[in-house]
């Protein structure tokens, strides 16, 4: 397949990675660099600091796999991606893993050949409105103008929304939750809706976050997760099983507080697996034994991650909810790590 | 070396097809045309082994699946159910009306500053250099970013109407300018033809009346000619002209009762009349403004190309400026003029692509944005882009090479 490249990149800029792929691990350790696809900046989940630094939810995700694979957190490249270019930078091999508020869904997994290798945050579609307008429910906004980000499944979640409740709006497509901010902001467009988690976030930003309200309705199910190409499984399970060991690292109590402690001395197997002290769990997935202590020492167990850049303590506010632990009544199960 | 070679009857040989120069040529095509189906073939064979090698294929079947979103301008019916072949004719739509009005306008913003800019006022002279060289030396995207974000900026929303005191008023009471667009009254006949489809049909009636007035006065006109020329005395046409022109349409609208539907708050937004949304306006005048200083400089470099002495003769036998430029100059610069300007058409029709930039539904934004995306057939979507893009432009280029003929200097 070699020969096709540059031509393959003249012709179809991207399709002739699909079968390049196939040694995603091997290329990102001789690359010593993970490049991860995010947002273009969405406060809370992927957005740089005033240093400059990314931060975030979705963020802590690639430092994790970086730190799980390459020793070292700080060893990513983002590339920031818009709803639209997302997946083309993950087909073409632009980007290694994308870790973007992406949804879940049928046709994503199985015609646009992506492996979604988990859940880090259950969302719903919603609706944020000025309070001035007086809006209580959705269902009242027949005729309002709507900023929806173009190409994503909420743009099609609003219109089946509008269409099924009878009532007409106007869309107004942007590329981005910066450009959708400031349209809303500047009032032309009545209402903004995107994933929940997201208007959380935005409102967040805003001068006066107390002016606008989240509407009840969530109209959609938005299970966002981690996803690579299709095809190159022992990738796809690297990043998979990174993500199940930060969620069970919770699970199990382990945090990057006590994480060194818990390595040499503990009485539960599953965490002596977990963090490598017993079995032969990293060489499986061609990594060392460190691999997941590693991870969690650097960006904490899920609960730690989702506290430090989106909870109830954080600007953005956003409850547990379904995103709690299934030994809390929420929806998070990893399985087991044996 | 003799460049002519002798003929030799029946003894053709195998090198004499690059040797001979009357074979030459045709070797050298038919050689290239072999490559360069190789190379096709070559790209096609690559293209069609990776996608295969990636569990992909090329098929135009989403066209027909329904899209699921919704469009915020359409001339043509449409809602989320409608198929993409749908929304992409909605957006080709979009995009030929904008790249129709860019055209217009840019056309009388470039004659305008064009000319002006030769003019004998120093003042109205520089002011059109500063112009040419402001927009055309700052990319159009720029310009469209920049008159969009100052609408949605500056222009009150809809909520600024509303209130016992607002703090915006409509225009007139008729025209409403918000940072959504512009609403203005849109006509509508009570008593026209037919329910839903006959709307059509009504404005069909209304531009065959105005057809039908337009040949009716150049008829009028050639018999005062025909008159003149015979008689030397030209006949007053001037009312039967007005009377022509005015009368018929008049009569024809009373009858289908023309009728004003006036924007009014409703709700979120205004209702009713006719929309010109914000997109459309940024994109509209970002194009005209931007492709008007090139064609500014291609109307200035026509008129250059006019010998001096062509005005100084005009001028000699009593002629005042505007009519040397409108009765000698401008004819004669024409053939100057006209090839540039259809680069500028096309240059209009390309550029419109930029209308994602400001979220106006033009074919790049719904068949090879929203569709592309949500459907992933990134090359099929992308190739049929190609082809409207292509098609498009030689139409324009073929029609304007017509008005180009047309115009030309004829030499005999």
């Amino acid at each position: 397949m070699k020969k096709s490249v540059i031509l393959g990149a003249l012709t179809v800029a991207g399709l002739s990675a699909g079968a390049a792929a196939a040694a995603t691990l091997d290329d990102v350790k001789a690359r010593g660099k993970l490049n991860c696809g995010v947002t273009t900046g969405l406060v809370g989940f992927a957005a740089p600091d005033a240093n400059g630094e990314w931060k975030g939810f979705d963020v802590a995700v690639c430092r994790a796999v970086a730190a799980a694979v390459l020793g070292d957190a700080n060893a990513v490249e983002f590339v920031p991606t818009t709803g639209k270019t997302r997946f083309t930078a993950l087909a073409s091999g632009e980007i290694d893993m994308l870790a973007r508020n992406t949804t879940w869904t049928f046709s994503r997994d199985v015609d646009l050949k992506f492996t979604f290798v988990g859940v880090n945050y259950y969302d719903g579609q919603g609706f944020m409105v000025p309070k001035e307008l007086g809006v209580s429910s959705a269902k009242d906004l027949d005729g309002a103008t709507v900023c929806i980000q173009t190409g994503t499944t909420t743009e099609l979640n609003l219109a089946d929304f509008f269409r099924a409740n009878n009532i007409s709006y106007e869309p107004v497509p942007i590329e981005t939750n910066a450009e959708a901010q400031q349209q809303y902001l500047a009032g032309a467009c009545d209402v903004y809706t995107t994933d929940a988690s997201g208007l959380a976030a935005t409102r967040a930003t805003f001068e006066n976050p107390g002016d606008h309200t989240l509407l009840p309705e969530i109209v959609s199910k938005e299970p966002l997760g981690p996803l690579v190409r299709h095809g190159d499984d022992e990738w796809g399970d690297v990043v998979r099983w990174t993500l199940n060991a930060l969620i069970t690292a919770e699970e199990l109590g382990v945090s990057s507080a006590n994480v060194g402690e818990m390595a040499s001395n503990t009485n539960n197997p599953e965490v002596a697996r977990l963090l490598g002290t017993e079995g032969e769990l990293g060489a499986m997935l061609g990594l060392d034994a460190d691999w997941a202590k590693r991870a969690i020492e650097t960006q904490g167990n899920y609960g730690e991650i989702f506290a430090k850049n989106i909870g109830e303590e954080t600007p953005i506010g956003l409850a547990r909810g379904l995103n709690a632990q299934w030994t809390d009544g929420g929806l998070l199960y990893s399985p087991p790590f044996r | 070396m003799s460049t002519l070679s002798d003929p030799q009857q029946g003894s053709f040989r195998p090198s004499m097809l690059l040797n001979d120069t009357r074979y030459r040529s045709a070797t050298l095509q038919v050689i290239a045309a072999v490559l360069l189906a190789l190379c096709l073939f070559y790209l096609y064979s690559n293209l069609a082994t990776n996608l295969r090698a990636a569990g992909l294929n090329i098929s135009f079947a989403f066209l027909g699946a329904p899209a699921g979103y919704d469009i915020n301008q359409t001339l043509i019916d449409y809602n989320s159910q409608s198929t993409n072949l749908r929304a992409a004719m909605v957006g080709i739509l979009n995009t030929l009306l904008v790249a129709f009005l860019a055209c217009i306008t840019a056309t009388v913003f470039g004659v305008i500053a064009g000319v002006l800019r030769l003019s004998n006022n120093w003042l109205v002279r520089k002011l059109m250099a500063v112009y040419v060289e402001i927009f055309r030396n700052i990319p159009v995207l720029i310009w469209i970013i920049i008159i969009f974000t100052i609408m949605t900026a500056v222009m009150p929303g809809p909520r600024a109407f509303r209130g016992d005191e607002p703090s915006s008023t409509m225009f007139l009471d008729l025209f409403a300018f918000t940072n959504r667009g512009v609403y203005t009254p849109g006509p509508f006949f009570t008593r026209g033809v037919g329910g839903e489809a006959g709307s059509i049909v009504n404005w069909l009636i209304v531009i065959a009346t105005l057809i039908g007035s337009f040949f009716a006065t150049r008829f009028v006109t050639n018999r005062a000619n025909e008159t003149q020329a015979a008689t030397g005395e030209r006949p007053n046409t001037l009312w039967t002209n007005l009377a022509l022109w005015f009368v018929p349409i008049i009569v024809v609208l009373f009858i289908l009762g023309l009728s004003w539907d006036v924007p009014e708050l409703k709700g979120f937004n205004f209702a009713g009349g006719i929309k010109i949304g914000g997109p459309l306006i940024a994109l509209w005048f970002a194009l005209s403004i931007y492709t008007g200083a090139f064609i500014a400089e291609n109307v200035r470099a026509g008129i250059l190309a006019v010998s001096k002495g062509q005005t100084e003769a005009a001028s000699a036998l009593g002629l005042r400026p505007r009519r040397v430029m409108s009765l000698v100059v401008l004819p004669q610069a024409m053939r100057v003029i006209i090839p540039p300007l259809i680069s500028q058409f096309l240059n209009i029709t390309k550029n419109s692509s930029l209308a994602i930039a400001v979220g106006y539904a033009d074919i790049t934004a719904t068949l090879g944005g929203i569709t592309l995306n949500q459907t992933g057939r990134a090359i099929e979507c992308v190739l049929l882009l190609m082809a409207f893009y292509l098609i498009i432009s030689l139409l324009i280029s073929a029609g304007m090479n017509v008005y180009n003929n047309a115009v030309k200097l004829k030499e005999r």
